[in-house]
């Protein structure tokens, strides 16, 4: 499956890594909802070096949707509450 | 639903409601296009800019820098003329501006992260729109509008989530800069007026230099004195010669003057 991480770009990866991968996912989601920063930007970090570690980069020139799509690097919570809110973010 | 999924669906139906559609969906390809490449200029300008404001926060660190080398002379210089009160408070300003300079690098550090993230977005849009204008080419010449709306749909998802990643990145950018080039700004503003303890040399409000340089020179008055008082004094043996030299030529000199007027 191709998974994004926003600012980075799409990494193809291998359906075996996501059961680990939605652990580190839920570890970030609860972290989210408790508006725990500290643990937020921990448990981000690690949910994108696992993606890094088992992905490898997607074609560059692939016109390919991905299956996933995650906050960049440096987000901080409260740009993830807005990635998840119906409002802007995405430039028109 | 977990996390990534949310995220996922949500930033896939903004980034396809950016989407131009036209009646033709060749047309739509066309436009789109054209906003591809709308984007590519406005990421490049983004790289320009972020690059524009780490050319300037380079520059007062340097600045800064120079004024700090300077403090570390005043303060050397205090001490040897056993000032230790202008000598200590020479090294509080520097380290005070020690604290702007670790400041001004962290963001230097932040601005060229920004900068390499944004070059390397640009060349990974830029393979895309590549890609979509083959796409586009092959499509239009290929399908029928109703055959092709399947291919288009595909082309244009690819290239939307590309364009929502990097149109978002250029926001962040944006804003990071625009955070950094006020703090550039308030520290331009402060460097000009002199109250960042701007005590280059030609600073009007460099009481520390003032005080070493009439120190010096209240001690090259002394010296110049001492010598001349040693000379004129015929018991100092060894200033004999020299002062008598001294006080021969005077008169021989002011008499060439004299006689010049």
């Amino acid at each position: 499956m191709i998974i994004r991480i926003l600012g980075e770009g799409q990494f193809d990866v291998s359906e075996d890594a996501l059961p680990r991968l939605n652990e580190l996912d839920a570890a970030v989601e609860s972290a989210v909802e408790q508006g725990d920063e500290a643990a937020f930007a921990a448990a981000l970090a690690q949910l994108l070096d696992g993606v890094r570690t088992v992905g490898v980069p997607h074609d560059a020139e692939a016109l390919d949707e991905s299956d996933l799509i995650l906050p960049p690097a440096d987000a901080s919570l409260e740009e993830v509450r807005e990635l998840l809110s119906d409002e802007g973010l995405i430039p028109g | 639903m977990s996390l990534m999924k949310r995220i996922s669906l949500i930033f896939r139906s903004k980034a396809n409601k950016a989407l131009d559609r036209a009646e033709d969906p060749r047309e739509t390809l066309d436009y789109s296009y054209q906003r591809q490449l709308d984007l590519l200029s406005k990421v490049r300008r983004g790289v320009a800019d972020v690059a524009t404001s780490r050319k300037r926060v380079e520059l007062q660190v340097n600045q800064l820098e120079q004024q700090s080398a300077k403090l570390s002379d005043q303060a050397q210089k205090a001490i040897s003329m056993g000032r230790e009160d202008l000598a200590r408070e020479a090294l509080t300003r520097k380290s005070g501006l020690t604290g702007q300079i670790n400041d001004l690098k962290a963001q230097h550090a932040q601005l060229q992260g920004e900068e390499e993230k944004l070059t390397l977005a640009q060349q990974r849009l830029q393979a895309k729109v590549e890609s979509f204008r083959t796409r586009k080419e092959t499509i239009k010449a290929t399908y029928t509008a109703a055959e092709a709306q399947t291919r288009i749909n595909e082309a244009m998802s690819g290239i939307g989530e590309e364009m929502g990643d990097v149109g978002m990145a250029i926001q962040r950018a944006e804003d990071k800069t625009a955070q950094m080039q006020a703090r550039a700004g308030a520290i331009d503003e402060l460097i000009a007026s002199g109250a960042l303890e701007d005590v280059s040399a030609t600073s009007p409000g460099d009481d520390i230099a003032r005080e070493l340089d009439s120190m010096s020179s209240e001690a090259d008055v002394e010296a110049e004195l001492a010598r001349l008082k040693a000379g004129a004094q015929p018991q100092a043996i060894e200033g004999t010669e020299s002062g008598g030299a001294v006080l021969e030529s005077e008169p021989e000199r002011r008499t060439t003057e004299g006689g010049a007027s």
